[in-house]
């Protein structure tokens, strides 16, 4: 019991963790139709620059969370200003290499500042030790992780069905040039999506500092996770992310433990097995396969 | 005219290229034997995206498999060089097959991501199938025995590889080339232009991408057999999907739109890595420049852009 509890737990950290990243990478691809390469470098530099702020600067790791999110979003409405407007009339593949060289320079980038090495964050005080829950001990972070994670599934969920930015966004999402002629101003909600998504990148960046160790290829690994999490949940679909993130989480927490010989190999094969028997995944709507 | 320069142009650097190992140090003679595999294998790659329009991320799997095969039949068989490549082809071709067989059929982002994940799932094999692969590690420690034909080449000698190289990439790339040439070739362009009035002229374009994309998926093969005596190892970093980015930069780089594009953009990207990795560590940091530079302004390419400025100037 204890094992499948544990692997339980686990992969639902993963998975929430997942969802933090992936619902902004799948929320960009809605409203801009672009495919973000570089959303796994954006989600590494919001974790480095958590370490700058709490181990160089000193501060407490909430102010860290607060602020560097905003930081990494700032960044995100210079990059879509100077380098994305371009492409945004043209094919996705086009839009997948440029992200992609954005994805080159801010890996080098950070090579260059924090060096290759590995870095570490401690978690906070508050959230550092172990509790005991149904008979087994439980790293309180990974709670703090779920607690998270949940917060900014409703939040989100709230976002989308309850305000008016939320229903924008949506609308720019179906149709950008209905949008446009009931007067929404498209290209500010473009790029306000756009840094939104980056955002969320980085507060997944922040939360998972203090779990994983941070290293420059960081951001190389969780934007292939993703891929997969939207792949498996739908392109563009926000329960998709959701759905997505648990599966890969399940996979990851249960094959980690129980097949540790082929736990490389499940995430990609649940990807192929959705992409061939539903190509628009299992929340994927519409569209052509 | 314009045709007789460019292929006055093609000859002298065939013939340069014959010449190097007597005129320049084993350090040209390395940079240019890689030249020539990752232009083979970039081309292969092309085949798929600048003439059908499929953007595949996972075109390093046959690169892989096709190093790996090389290497086992070595390793184990000691069969001669060219037997090791024809095998390497065999075997790519035949992934090629399956994973095309189930790819063809999606669209853009689709096939993009599906094409990833086949070929992380090979990437995936190979790092932890440890009796056959030698895991992350990879297999090394084989060497080259005869090339086969009965011909007596002292493989070992990089200035005679870099000629047998050399060789092979030549026939390879005109095989290739009267490939984009034949009528078949023009259906693939026209696929990438618009398929649904090729499907609609009564040509089944899911069959014509199955068979591009097992074409490129042999040459690409055949690259890997190269590479693998070249690196003295075949690892599973051959399989990995940023080396399935590497034939898209070189592509994009040299050109799309033309035959020799991939070759040139491989030339530029290596000698560019040679040159700014002897400066500074920071040679991706450049690249993305470069790449961004490329995909936003000048989307014909390096070969491109200068074509259409030469034709400009002449005016």
């Amino acid at each position: 019991m204890s094992g499948i509890g544990a692997a339980l737990l686990n992969s639902l950290d993963i998975g929430l963790l997942l969802f933090i990243i992936a619902v902004g990478l799948n929320i960009v691809f809605g409203v801009l139709n672009i495919i973000n390469f570089a959303h796994g470098a954006l989600y590494m530099l919001g974790a480095y620059l958590a370490f700058t702020l709490i181990n160089l600067v000193g501060m407490p790791f909430w102010a860290a969370l607060l602020l560097a999110p905003i930081g990494v979003a700032i960044l995100a409405v210079i990059i879509d200003r100077v380098l994305l407007r371009f492409i945004y009339s043209r094919d996705v593949a086009d839009s997948l290499l440029l992200t992609f060289a954005i994805l080159l320079i801010i890996n080098e980038s950070v090579r260059t500042i924090w060096g290759s090495g590995i870095q570490v964050v401690q978690p906070p005080q508050l959230l550092s030790g172990s509790v005991q829950l149904l008979g087994s001990s439980v790293a309180t972070y990974s709670l703090f992780v779920i607690v998270i994670g949940l917060l900014l599934l409703a939040g989100l969920w709230y976002l989308f069905n309850r305000t008016r930015v939320g229903r924008i966004m949506r609308a720019a999402a179906l149709d950008r040039d209905m949008a446009e002629a009931l007067c929404i101003n498209t290209r500010m909600v473009v790029t306000g999506v756009f840094a939104f998504g980056a955002w969320l990148a980085a507060v997944g960046g922040v939360v998972a500092a203090p779990m994983r160790a941070l290293d420059p290829g960081m951001g190389d690994k969780i934007i292939i996770e993703s891929f997969i999490v939207v792949v498996i949940g739908g392109l563009g679909s926000f329960p998709g992310a959701l759905l997505g993130a648990i599966v890969l989480g399940l996979i990851h927490g249960f094959g980690g433990r129980y097949l540790p010989e082929v736990n490389l190999l499940l995430p990609f094969l649940g990807m192929a097995l959705v992409l061939l028997f539903k190509p628009n995944g299992i929340m994927g709507k519409g569209a052509t396969a | 005219m314009k045709t007789k320069i460019l292929m006055g142009l093609l000859a002298v650097v065939i013939a340069g290229l014959i010449a190097v190992p007597w005129i320049a140090s084993y350090f040209y003679i390395f940079i240019l034997t890689e030249i020539l595999i990752l232009g083979l294998f970039a081309a292969s790659f092309n085949l798929i995206f600048g003439y059908t329009g499929m953007l595949s991320f996972g075109h390093a799997a046959f690169f892989g498999i096709g190093s790996y095969a090389t290497a086992l039949v070595l390793i184990h068989l000691e069969w001669p060089f060219l037997a090791c490549l024809l095998v390497s082809m065999g075997a790519s071709a035949l992934l090629a097959l399956v994973i095309g067989f189930l790819s063809v059929r999606l669209n853009e982002v689709y096939f993009a991501m599906l094409t990833l994940a086949f070929g992380m799932m090979v990437f995936a094999i190979a790092y932890q199938w440890r009796s056959v692969t030698n895991g992350s590690d990879g297999l090394a420690g084989f060497t080259l025995g005869s090339f086969g034909l009965g011909l007596d080449l002292t493989l070992g000698n990089p200035a005679v590889y870099y000629h047998v190289v050399l060789a092979i990439v030549a026939i390879a790339a005109v095989v290739l080339y009267l490939i984009c040439r034949s009528s078949f070739g023009m259906i693939l362009k026209a696929i990438r232009q618009n398929p649904e009035r090729v499907s609609f002229a009564g040509l089944n374009v899911r069959t014509y991408r199955l068979v591009a994309f097992v074409i490129a998926g042999t040459f690409a093969g055949l690259a890997g057999g190269l590479i693998a005596p070249f690196l003295r190892v075949a690892s599973p970093e051959l399989l990995h999907w940023s080396m399935s980015a590497e034939p898209v930069l070189m592509a994009i780089l040299g050109g799309t739109g033309y035959f020799l594009g991939p070759f040139v953009g491989s030339a530029v990207f290596v000698l560019l890595e040679t040159w700014i990795t002897s400066y500074t560590e920071s040679w991706m940091l450049v690249l993305g420049i470069i790449l961004a530079m490329m995909v936003i302004f000048f989307r014909k390419g390096l070969l491109g852009t200068a074509l259409d400025w030469w034709t400009e100037v002449k005016k």
